[in-house]
This record gives C-alpha cells, sequence and structure tokens, in this order.
C-alpha cells in the first residue's frame, strides 16, 4: 500500500510508536485484561453473569478505547509534538499517504494490544468460540478502526491529542453516553457495542444502537475524521519565534 | 527559476505582527538573513518553506507558491532550526528515508552523495541520539541536500556549533552557494553572516530594515553615531574640549564618568587620545555604551 513512501512512513511509525515509554502502556493493559479473566475464571468457573462484564464493560469500553487513545494519538502526535514530523513533511510525499499509512499503522496495533487479547480473554471465560467471545472480538475490531480515526484527527488538530482524547474517551462516552440518549448517536464506543451484540446477542452488553446504525455512523464518522485529518496536516505550520 | 520572491508580504498572530510587508528577491548564491532574537527571521524562513501561511501579500519559491504546494520541495531542501531528527535512525537510515520520501531513482547513491558531501561518512553508522550538536545539524543538511534542490532553507544552523563545526558549516555553505544553489539561512550573528554571505538582509521587529551588499551595510552599521563612557582624572575639563570637536556630538556628565556621542567613530577614537594628552588629563577607562547587536539594529530601522 502506498509504496515506497508509505513503507518509509510505516517504517518511522511504528518504531516511533513502539520505541516510547507510553509503548509499557499499551502493552500492559492487555496483559491486565487476560490475567483478570484467568483469575475469574479459576475462582468462578460455573458462573455465567462475569465473562459479560469483563469482556463488554472492562474489554470493550476500557481496553479497547484507553490503548486505541494512546496508539492513535503517538502515531502522528508524537512526531509534532517533537518537530520531528517536519522532515518528513518538507518532502513531496502527499499527506494523504502520511495520515492513511500512520492510521493503518494505528489500527493493526490497537487490533494486535487490544482487539486479540480481547478475543484471548473471550475464548478463556466462555471456553470456547462462543457468540459473545465472536462478538465482542468483532466489535473490537471495528472499534480499533472507528476509534483510531477519532483519535488521529484529534492529533491532527491539537497539541493536547492524550487530554482531548480522554476528555471524549471519559465524558463524552462514558458520563454523557449513559446519561443522554443522544450523546450514544455519536459514540464510537456505542457502534462497538452495536456491531459486538449483533453477534453477541446478549442484553447484558447494553448496547444501545443496532448493527446498521452503528455501521452507517461508524463508516460515516471514520471517514469524516480522517478527512479532517488529512486536511489539517496539510495546513501543519511550524510557529515562528517567541516574539 | 530558482529564486524567492516576496511581495508585500505580512504575517501575524492575533495582534502580533511577525512580518511586516517585506518585498525582497533572494537568487542565486549565499543570503544571510540577520536579525536580532524575535525579529521575524524564523517566521519568514518558515513562509519561504511553506510551512506557514502569508497574512498578506505573495510569496514564490522557483515560480510558485510554497503554501499548501508540498511539490516545492522537489525543488527545495529544508534545515529546520528545532534539533529533532528521528533519533532512533542512523544518520544514513535518516537521509535515506528522505530519499525514499522523495522517490529519488537510486536513493542509495543519493544517499552516499549527500553524506559524502557533509562528510560524514564515517559516523553514518551510528545512532543519531549518539551524534554531536554539530554532527546532527550536518545530518540535516544531509537530508536537506539528498534530492540535490537548487533552493536550500537554513533555519539558525550555526546554533550551538563549537567554532570548529561552524567554519565547517560555512565552508560547505559557501561552496553549495558557488555551485550556483540558492542558499538562505538566518542568524543573530553579525560575524556569521559577515563572513559566509555576499548578500544580506537585514530584519528587525518584522521589518526589512537594510537589504543589499555586506560591505556597504557594515559601513552604514560602523558609521552611526557611538555613544563611550569615559572615565578620566578631570572628567569636566575633558567633557569641555570634547564638545568643541566636530566628530562629537554630544556630552554628558554622569556619576560613572562623561557620557559621549561621537557622530564619527573613527575621528573620535583618533582624537580622544590626542586631546586628553595635550591637557594633561589622564585616561582612566573608555568603554562602548551601545555596542550591542541590538543596538546596531535599531540604529539601523530608525534611519
Amino acid at each position: 500500500m502506498f509504496g515506497v513512501q508509505g513503507r518509509v512512513v510505516a517504517g518511522i511509525t511504528l518504531r516511533a510508536t513502539i520505541g516510547r515509554k507510553r509503548a509499557l502502556l499499551f502493552a500492559l493493559a492487555p496483559l491486565v485484561l487476560v490475567l483478570v479473566t484467568v483469575a475469574l475464571k479459576l475462582a468462578h468457573p460455573e458462573r455465567a453473569s462475569w465473562p459479560v462484564d469483563i469482556l463488554g464493560v472492562f474489554g470493550l469500553t476500557v481496553v479497547l478505547p484507553l490503548t486505541a487513545l494512546i496508539i492513535g494519538t503517538s502515531v502522528l502526535g508524537a512526531e509534532i509534538d517533537d518537530g520531528s514530523i517536519v522532515h518528513l513533511l518538507a518532502t513531496p510525499v502527499s499527506r494523504t499517504v502520511v495520515i492513511g499509512v500512520k492510521y493503518a499503522v494505528a489500527c493493526v496495533l490497537t487490533m494486535i494490544f487490544a482487539a486479540i487479547p480481547i478475543l484471548v480473554a473471550g475464548l478463556i471465560a466462555t471456553g470456547g468460540a462462543t457468540r459473545l467471545a465472536v462478538g465482542v472480538f468483532v466489535g473490537a475490531l471495528a472499534g480499533s478502526v472507528m476509534y483510531n480515526a477519532v483519535f488521529v484527527m484529534i492529533s491532527a488538530v491539537t497539541t493536547r491529542a492524550i487530554a482531548w482524547g480522554l476528555l471524549y474517551a471519559l465524558i463524552w462516552e462514558g458520563v454523557l453516553g449513559n446519561l443522554v440518549a443522544g450523546a450514544r448517536l455519536l459514540s464510537v464506543g456505542q457502534y462497538s457495542l452495536g456491531i459486538a451484540n449483533s453477534i453477541a446477542r446478549d442484553p447484558s452488553l447494553n448496547a444501545a444502537l443496532g448493527l446498521s446504525t452503528a455501521v452507517v455512523a461508524g463508516v460515516l464518522v471514520t471517514a469524516a475524521t480522517l478527512v479532517i485529518a488529512v486536511s489539517r496536516l496539510a495546513s501543519f505550520s511550524l510557529k515562528g519565534e517567541p516574539a | 527559476m530558482s529564486t524567492i520572491e516576496l511581495s508585500n508580504v505580512s504575517r501575524w498572530y492575533g495582534n502580533v505582527v511577525a512580518i511586516n510587508d517585506i518585498t525582497m528577491t533572494i537568487g542565486p548564491g549565499v543570503t544571510g538573513l540577520l536579525g536580532p532574537n524575535g525579529a521575524g527571521k524564523s517566521t519568514l524562513l518558515h513562509l519561504a518553506a511553506g510551512f506557514l501561511a502569508p497574512s498578506r501579500g505573495k510569496l514564490t519559491v522557483a515560480g510558485a507558491a510554497s503554501w499548501h504546494n508540498p511539490g516545492i520541495y522537489r525543488v527545495v531542501g529544508l534545515v529546520p532550526e528545532r534539533d529533532s531528527v528521528y533519533s532512533f535512525l542512523t544518520g544514513e537510515a535518516f537521509v535515506r528515508a528522505t530519499a525514499q520520501l522523495h522517490k529519488l531513482p537510486d536513493p542509495e547513491a543519493a544517499t552516499r552523495r549527500a553524506i559524502g558531501i557533509v562528510e560524514m561518512a564515517d559516523a553514518q553508522d551510528r545512532r543519531i541520539s549518539t551524534y554531536s550538536k554539530g554532527m546532527r545539524q550536518r545530518i540535516k543538511v544531509a537530508a536537506a541536500l539528498v534530492h540535490d534542490p537548487p533552493i536550500l532553507l537554513l533555519d539558525e544552523p550555526f546554533n550551538g556549533m563549537d567554532p570548529r563545526q561552524r567554519l565547517h558549516m560555512m565552508d560547505l555553505l559557501h561552496r553549495l552557494g558557488e555551485q550556483g544553489r540558492t542558499i538562505l539561512f538566518s542568524s543573530h550573528i553579525l560575524e556569521e553572516v559577515e563572513r559566509l554571505s555576499g548578500t544580506i538582509q537585514v530584519i528587525v521587529a518584522g521589518r526589512l530594515a537594510a537589504s543589499g551588499d555586506f560591505r556597504a551595510i557594515r559601513r552604514l552599521m560602523t558609521s552611526r553615531p557611538h555613544v563611550f563612557l569615559v572615565r578620566t582624572s578631570d572628567d569636566r575639563r575633558l567633557g569641555a574640549s570634547l564638545i568643541g570637536r566636530p566628530a562629537v556630538t554630544g556630552v554628558e556628565l554622569t556619576g560613572r564618568g562623561l557620557q559621549v556621542r561621537a557622530a564619527d567613530y573613527g575621528a573620535f577614537s583618533r582624537e580622544l587620545a590626542v586631546l586628553a594628552r595635550d591637557q594633561g588629563i589622564r585616561l582612566r577607562e573608555l568603554l562602548p555604551a551601545d555596542e550591542s547587536l541590538e543596538s546596531v539594529f535599531t540604529y539601523l530601522v530608525e534611519t
């Protein structure tokens, strides 16, 4: 994808993202998820209610957005923060390629560090490839794609990407999403839950949206945020010396 | 073809004007952008490099607007001031990555050539994080030169370099200019610009204060009024005779000594010693009171 320029951008992005101390955070969260699942499985081998909580609440609404937040704001934001993005942008490489490749890297990393651990936890918790395990996995894959578009956009728009990203994930999705029905319609977390529930069909997941609404809204939000990200990067400006 | 043209370019941030109605043409050879810190040199370079939109006016590089036009990087190389490179890469990998981003037909050969120009072949396989400031600067120049651009922009390229590295970089820029490239660099240090560039553009407080051949500007700078502080065995008597000299335009008795304003720097320094000796006055101290670069710049703006 995107030829030699794309490979260079991908290579640099991968090394810059994995090589940071923050990488420990997104490596740790899935580990916690799997360990907690194993512990619960050992403690309550037969109880049927906890797998939905650990997979749906902890996996889909905590581990997934936080992992995507750290990765999605790192792939572009790290280079903007330290200024090294200038070396990339001072070449004729298309800004669409830059955003496209960085976004793709973020999606793949999030799938590895959040979606796959969620699948592993699901297999352990439910004892096999159950509807719930497959559902949350598919929801997590879709969530990886949608969350990263939002977080890459946020890091193209503001230098305080982590703060705004947290605000979005915690306040908008966490608090407002639970209180105001309208907020659910603009919540990537709800799209993921809707998609997960279309397979899992478990009322305890508390999915507010149906499959078609979730998919259509998810595609629209993803496309719109990526378009904004490209246009913001095309207008990337260097601050002058402090006057 | 390889010229940078600004016509009536202004750039402001809110109420702060960083660049104020500048018109200039920069052609082949080395041009120094001189001015005190905060004068707008970086802003001007960022505008030329396509990393800032002009608020007003027109700016073209090699005939094309640089803002929103990544195509200009085929003919422009940029060495930014910030020392932020991909420090986890080796020098060679960084330059080669840049060559590949330019889609050069033979990135390996271009990388070798660029690293050769900055004489970094010995250190090219080390990680950039192990480089000294001067080496980082050179590898940044190599990356900016990898596609052999006719225009090279450098923001404070000598900052933080030791004298040897500085000479090396000056030599390099000089050679690149001789090859017919358009080299534009910024500096707040008079001597750097003087040694390197035939043409200079002096920027003060966002305005183009002086422009042209360095010798002419140097003359302008030395012929400005100078203020000296003189301490002697008899300040009042010396002051009385100094005010009679045409080279002196003002004398003031202060608690710290005699403050003398001289219109002609050369004549004043010759006459002072003679005058003092003739009257038997002992000179204890002679200090230039306003030799800072800022005062030189301020003078240029006022004329």
